[in-house]
C-alpha cells in the first residue's frame, strides 16, 4: 500500500529570542581562516534537506525526503525500525553521501563538500550516536575533552573546567576517570551527549538519546535538550521511538514511512490525525 | 509452407545460442572472486589516496605518532630480538654442519653475518611485526569501526585517516629498520655463541671474519627494504581494520586478514626487492 500524501508542514517558527537569554559562547572554535564562534546562524533555517534519496542495493531507504529545521527548533523524527531515521542523521553529518538531493547546513550546501570543508561544518554540529560510540581507550573525561583538545586553543586547566561543567550538566561529574567499559549504557549515552555538546554546537543530531535509559534519566536528558533549545537556540533533530520524549522536547514531529515523511506537525496535530499509519503508530504507544 | 513463412522475423537475444548452465556457473565461479579481488584493490587504492592526501595537512598528529612509535617499536623489541636470536643460533648450527662437510669451516662467520643482514634478519623481523603489530592494528581499528568510534572521530571534524592510519603507517615505516638492526645484532651474537659452543672462537675474530666482505651497500639495501615492509604492514593492517564490518566476527576477520595479507605481500615484495637490489647494488 502506498503511504498517504504527507500533510502540509507547519511554517518554521522564527527564533524565539524571548524564550530565554542566549548564552554567549565561552570559547572560540578553530576554523580554517578566521576565528568564529559556533553560534547558530539565526538568519535562515539551520538545516534544509531537499529531495533526499538513499538506497543500499535494491533497498530504498530514503525516497525524496524534505525537512527544514529552524534555529532553536527541535524536530523529532519517528518511524518504524529501518525507515532511514539514523541514515538521515548520518547523511546530515556527512558520514555517508546521498544518492540524490541536497542538504544545507546554516546555508551551506554539504553534499558536494570536500573532506576539509565537511570537517569545518562538522565543528558546528554535535552528534550523539545510538550506542554513544565513546572512545574505549580514553577515560570519560578524555572522551569529552577530545573535541576541545582538537578544535580549541584552551589551556589544560580551561579544558578540565569545561569538561567538569559538561559532565556536571549530564550528572556524570563523579565518573571523570572511569573507562567507558566501567559505566552503564545509559551513563555512556550521557557522556556521549556531553561530548556532543563540548564545542557548543549550533546543531545537535541525537540518535535515540533516551533509548535504554530509565525514566528519570530520560527525563533529565529531555530537560537538558529543552534547556539547550532555550538558552542557545540549538537546532536539533532527535531520532527517537519514545513518543513521550518527542512530545516533551519537539516543536515538530516528522513521521517517516517507506523513506518519506508521512506527516509532519506538532504532537497534538499528529495525535488528531486520521491517517491509518499515524493512528496505528500513536495507538501502539498509548 | 506455413502461412507465416514469409513474414520477416525480428532477431532477439533469445535467438542467440545460449551458454549452457555449466558454462555460466563456471564463469560465475571465476568472475565473483575476481570481482571481489578487483574491488579490494580498488578500495585499497582509494584508502592509500585518502591517507596520502592527509599526509601534508595540519595537524601532524605528533603525540599520536610518538604513541604509535612506542606501540610498534619498543613493544615489539623483545619479540623481534628473541626471533633474531633464535634464527642466528639455528643458522650457525645448520651452516656449520654443511660447511664442515665442504671444508669451508672458516667461512662460517661470513655466512652467518651475510645471511642475517641480507635476508633472514629483515624477513623474520617483518613477519614478527606482521603477527604482533598487524594483528593489533587490524583488531583495534576493526573494533573501533564496528563500534562506530571511527564515525565518531569523523563526526567531530577530525580526519580519521590522518589520526588513525597515517600515524600507524609512519610508525611501521620508521620502526622496521630499527627493529631489524636489533634482530640482526641478536642473531649475530647467538650465531657466535652457537659457533663457540661447538668450537671456541674469540668474539672479535668472529666479527672481523663475518664483516670482512661486507660493505655499506650491504646495510643500505636491506634497510630500505624493511621500510617497504613497514609500509606494507601499516597500509594493509590499517586498511583491513578500517573496512571491518559484521560485529565481533568481522573484527576477528580483520585481524586475521591483516596478518595473512601483510605477510603475503611482504614475501612478494621481498622477491621483487631482492631482484631490484641485485640490479642496483650488484
Amino acid at each position: 500500500m502506498m503511504p498517504p500524501a504527507p500533510a502540509q508542514a507547519p511554517a518554521i517558527k522564527p527564533p524565539e529570542t524571548e524564550r530565554g537569554k542566549k548564552l554567549a559562547p565561552t570559547f572560540n572554535v578553530k576554523q580554517a581562516g578566521a576565528q568564529q564562534d559556533n553560534a547558530p546562524n539565526s538568519a535562515g533555517p539551520a538545516m534544509v534537506v531537499q529531495s533526499l534519496h538513499k538506497s543500499y542495493g535494491e533497498q530504498k531507504v530514503l525516497n525524496g525526503l524534505d525537512l527544514k529545521v529552524g534555529s532553536g527548533q527541535t524536530v523529532a523524527v519517528l518511524g518504524r525500525s529501518g525507515t532511514g531515521k539514523s541514515v538521515l542523521l548520518r547523511l546530515i553529518v556527512g558520514l555517508q553521501k546521498p544518492d540524490a538531493g541536497t542538504i544545507q547546513i546554516q546555508g551551506q550546501e554539504i553534499t558536494n563538500a570536500s573532506l576539509e570543508e565537511m570537517n569545518e561544518i562538522r565543528k558546528k554540529m554535535g552528534f550523539l550516536f545510538q550506542h554513544a560510540a565513546l572512545y574505549d581507550s580514553l577515560t570519560v573525561a578524555e572522551n569529552v575533552a577530545f573535541p576541545l583538545r582538537r578544535h580549541t586553543e584552551m589551556t589544560a586547566a580551561q579544558r578540565c573546567e569545561r569538561v567538569q561543567e559538561l559532565l556536571g550538566s549530564v550528572g556524570m561529574q563523579a565518573d571523570l576517570n572511569k573507562m567507558p567499559s566501567d559505566i552503564s549504557g545509559g551513563m555512556q549515552k550521557r557522556v556521549g551527549l556531553a561530548r556532543a555538546l563540548a564545542l557548543e554546537p549550533g546543531i545537535l543530531l541525537l540518535d535515540e538519546p533516551t533509548a535504554g535509559l530509565d525514566p528519570i534519566t530520560s527525563g533529565e536528558i529531555d530537560e537538558l535538550i529543552l534547556k539547550l533549545q532555550e538558552e542557545r537556540e540549538v537546532a536539533s533533530i532527535v531520532v527517537t521511538h519514545d513518543l513521550h520524549s518527542a512530545k516533551v522536547i519537539a516543536d515538530r514531529i516528522v513521521l517517516l514511512h517507506e523513506g518519506n515523511a508521512v506527516i509532519e506537525g506538532t504532537y497534538e496535530e499528529l495525535e488528531k490525525s486520521t491517517d491509518e499509519f499515524v493512528t496505528e503508530f500513536f495507538k501502539r504507544d498509548s | 509452407m506455413s502461412y507465416h513463412a514469409n513474414i520477416p522475423r525480428r532477431y532477439s537475444t533469445d535467438d542467440l545460442p545460449q551458454p549452457s548452465v555449466a558454462l555460466r556457473s563456471a564463469a560465475a565461479a571465476i568472475w565473483i572472486p575476481l570481482n571481489s579481488v578487483l574491488e579490494w584493490f580498488g578500495e585499497l587504492g582509494m584508502f592509500i589516496w585518502q591517507v596520502m592526501r592527509s599526509t601534508f595537512r595540519r595537524p601532524f598528529e605528533g603525540l599520536e605518532l610518538i604513541r604509535q612509535l612506542d606501540e610498534v617499536g619498543s613493544k615489539s623489541l623483545a619479540m623481534v630480538a628473541m626471533a633474531g636470536a633464535a634464527i642466528g643460533a639455528v643458522l650457525a648450527l645448520e651452516s656449520r654442519h654443511s660447511l664442515v662437510q665442504f671444508g669451508a669451516k672458516s667461512m662460517l662467520p661470513a655466512a652467518v653475518v651475510f645471511s642475517i643482514i641480507h635476508e633472514t634478519g629483515p624477513v623474520i623481523t617483518a613477519l614478527v611485526v606482521c603477527g604482533r603489530v598487524g594483528a593489533g592494528i587490524g583488531a583495534e581499528l576493526g573494533s573501533m569501526k564496528v563500534t562506530e568510534q571511527i564515525d565518531a572521530i569523523e563526526a567531530s571534524g577530525v580526519n580519521a585517516y590522518k589520526l588513525l592510519a597515517f600515524t600507524r603507517i609512519v610508525a611501521c615505516v620508521l620502526m622496521l629498520p630499527l627493529l631489524t638492526l636489533a634482530a640482526d645484532f641478536c642473531g649475530i651474537i647467538t650465531g657466535w655463541i652457537a659457533n663457540t659452543a661447538a668450537e671456541p672462537i674469540a668474539f672479535h675474530k668472529f666479527i672481523h671474519a663475518g664483516f670482512a666482505g661486507t660493505g655499506f651497500s650491504d646495510f643500505l639495501a636491506p634497510t630500505f627494504r624493511t621500510m617497504v615492509f613497514g609500509l606494507i604492514i601499516g597500509v594493509i593492517a590499517c586498511f583491513q581494520g578500517m573496512r571491518s564490518q559484521g560485529g565481533t566476527e568481522g573484527v576477528g576477520r580483520s585481524a586475521t586478514s591483516a596478518v595473512v595479507l601483510s605477510s603475503l605481500f611482504v614475501m612478494l615484495a621481498d622477491v621483487i626487492l631482492v631482484k631490484l637490489i641485485l640490479v642496483f647494488f650488484p
